[in-house]
């Protein structure tokens, strides 16, 4: 299988309140159709290191290479061309557009790309929220959808363009058991299709169905 | 960039808070509208004011300068030393120009010129009675005087070509008249400085729209008035001048000046009132409307501000999936640029009505000046001036929140 990832000693610091070293020398590399999950206590650097990986924090030292480009040292317009048309996120706290309905929400970052025309990316977008069971809320307003369900749509917002890896932040952390399980039942279903996913959880059960979990500690990684 | 995909995000914000962009809209509408209003009407009475003066008046005027004050004989044979003379009399000099008629004829031939007339002019008397009113006799050439300031047109009695024709004949301010109650045909006695009377016959009034033309001035034939007052057929004391452009007036006059030796005093100079109250009426409409203008640009400043500080989110997620900088920020000056255009518009169309309600209000201004309503102007540069100084403003104003909000770091926001 192809490796769509190479992170390679990445090492993060914050200075703010005093010099501190969050990850320290972290290296592992992802495949193609990987479902992987990062693990670890509170405060040891996950969201750091998805932060890094989804290139928009800049600041580290070390190297990141995704779909074979080094994303290292490229200027902000270049990774944010790349974030569209090869990342997706799911974040903790959902993060849609409020003012915008389930499908708009979806269909942005496919507009922004601009590889398919409107009434494609409209199109690709309602199968997207079918593929999740959210078809039937597609012209709601986001701001009108409960936690659930607003977390399904970003995950078909994340899925819109086809991206190499989706990214998520405590993807279930805000969800009770049944969505929780709603999420893990989607990303499998999509990690089997040869979706790319890395997510970080504090859920167990969450973690122990993927393909495979990376364990940090104090910014390290101690297992994969 | 995809300005398709920003104008429908802009689009979605401003919607989504409908009173914010009326009032910021409401404050780009006041100062447009008020702009358009006051410089309407401020250009209308500058451009008034100064059409009659202009019209009314030469654009140069040669004329010998009388000097009243003359240092003494024994002054100047003894100087520096106990002269005392007491109250002494000015010379007996005439304020006559030498050889005018044939000055009048060279100046015609130069290039520029559209017209020019000799004259005497003298204070006289009419006698209405036993009453006395006093006002001016121009002697004329009443054809070339035709040409300068168009009288023909400005007769409201009686005619040109009468005066020609009659030695007797005189033309008369129209206010004068009715003040001397006489109307064409009738005759008036006219008493010059020098204590002479004649009877003159009415044979027109004419009116100029300004007060102190046509309360005093009257016409008469040249050599008539030269008779009267006992000087030979070259007596004149005054060339007026038309130019083609009146600015050239001002170069011209000092050339004629340096030419013949006599005083020259051109338009400008001899209208420095109007000319001071234009600028200061300029001054005055550019500084409300400015503030009206910045005051309006800092609600936008403090609309947008707020826009971007309550999509923070929105920002971090656009640029979570992969809008750059610069699609925020157009995402952010559209909504600007679209507050300031509609309230631009707006303005123009309210600033045209207050415009049109003030050309067409009644204003009375007696005899001092040929008003019936305000003086408005309605021209295009205005407008165009006023929405381009809105839509400049806006921009300016939705500016710094855009780049703020192009620059806002995703990580901290979503990090939660
Ligand atoms: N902006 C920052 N400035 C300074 N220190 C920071 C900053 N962000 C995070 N940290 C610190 O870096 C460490 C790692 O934070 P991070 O958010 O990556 O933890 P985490 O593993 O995601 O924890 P959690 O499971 O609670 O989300 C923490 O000790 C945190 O206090
Ligand atoms: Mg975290």
């Amino acid at each position: 299988m192809e490796t769509v990832l190479n992170a390679a000693r990445l090492n993060k610091y914050f200075y703010d309140p005093e010099k501190f070293q969050v990850l320290k020398d972290v290296t592992f590399a992802v495949k193609k159709g990987e479902f992987l999950s990062i693990i670890g206590k509170s405060g040891c650097g996950k969201s750091t290191l998805l932060y890094l990986l989804s290139t928009m924090d800049t600041e580290y030292e070390g190297t990141i290479e995704m779909a074979g480009t080094s994303l290292t040292g490229r200027s902000q317009d270049y990774l944010s061309h790349f974030r569209n048309e090869h990342l997706g996120f799911v974040f903790q706290f959902h993060f849609l557009l409020p003012e915008f309905s389930a499908l708009q929400n979806v269909m942005l970052p496919g507009l922004k790309l601009g590889r398919y025309s409107e009434k494609e990316v409209e199109e690709r977008a309602m199968e997207k929220l079918r593929l999740i069971g959210m078809a039937d809320f597609a012209r709601k307003p986001a701001s009108k959808l409960s936690g659930g369900q607003q977390q399904r749509v970003a995950i078909a917002r994340a899925m819109i363009n086809d991206p190499t890896i989706i990214m998520g932040d405590e993807p279930t952390g805000n969800l009770d058991r049944a969505n929780t399980e709603n999420v893990f039942h989607i990303f499998k279903e999509l990690a089997g299709m040869g979706q790319t996913i890395i997510a970080v959880t504090h859920d167990p059960d969450f973690a122990a169905g993927c393909d495979r979990v990376i364990e940090m500690s104090d910014g390290m990684i101690i297992r994969q | 960039m995809n300005l398709h995909i920003a104008a429908e995000i802009a689009k979605t914000h401003l919607l989504a808070k409908k009173k914010q962009t009326m009032v910021a809209m409401l404050g780009v509408t006041f100062g447009i509208a008020m702009f358009i209003t006051m410089i309407s009407f401020m250009q209308g009475v500058n451009q008034f004011l100064e059409d009659s003066a202009l019209d009314a008046s030469p654009h140069v005027r040669m004329y010998n300068e009388v000097n009243t004050q003359r240092p003494g004989l024994i002054d100047e044979v003894n100087p520096g030393g106990f002269n005392v003379v007491y109250h002494q009399k000015p010379k007996d000099e005439l304020s006559r120009l030498k050889n005018g008629i044939t000055i009048a004829e060279r100046i015609e031939k130069e290039a520029g010129v559209l017209g020019v007339s000799p004259q005497l002019s003298t204070q006289v008397f009419f006698n209405n009675g036993p009453i006395q009113i006093s006002g001016t006799v121009a002697g004329v050439d009443m054809e070339r005087e035709n040409r300068l300031y168009n009288l023909s047109s400005r007769l409201k009695s009686g005619s040109l070509r009468t005066l020609q024709s009659n030695p007797d004949g005189l033309i008369m301010g129209a206010t004068l008249a009715r003040k001397l109650n006489v109307r064409v045909g009738d005759k008036v006695s006219v008493t010059t400085p020098l204590g002479t009377n004649r009877i003159l016959r009415v044979v027109g009034t004419f009116s100029f729209g300004i007060g102190t033309v046509d309360n005093i001035k009257s016409y008469a034939n040249l050599s008539t008035v030269q008779e009267m007052l006992q000087k030979d057929p070259g007596y004149i004391t005054d060339i007026h001048i038309k130019m083609v452009d009146p600015l050239q007036a001002i170069p011209f006059g000092k050339r004629l000046h340096a030419i013949f030796g006599y005083h020259t005093e051109d338009w400008a100079t001899a209208n420095q009132a109007i000319l001071a109250g234009e600028n200061i009426r300029n001054v005055m409409t550019f500084v409300v409307s400015f503030t009206l203008l910045v005051v309006a640009g800092f609600g936008i400043y403090n609309i947008m501000n707020m826009t971007v500080m309550n999509k923070i989110k929105d920002i971090a997620i656009l640029k979570a999936t992969g809008f750059d900088g610069k699609d925020i920020v157009a995402i952010f000056l559209l909504q600007a640029v679209f507050i300031g255009l509609s309230g631009g518009i707006l303005g123009l169309l309210i600033g045209f009505g207050l415009s049109y309600l003030l050309s067409i209000m009644p204003f009375d201004a007696g005899d001092v000046l040929s008003l019936k309503t305000f003086p408005v102007i309605f021209a295009a540069k205005y407008y165009i001036m006023g929405l381009l100084f809105g839509v400049t403003t806006t921009i300016l104003a939705g500016f710094f929140p855009s780049r703020k909000a192009s620059r806002v770091d995703p990580v901290s926001i979503l990090r939660g």
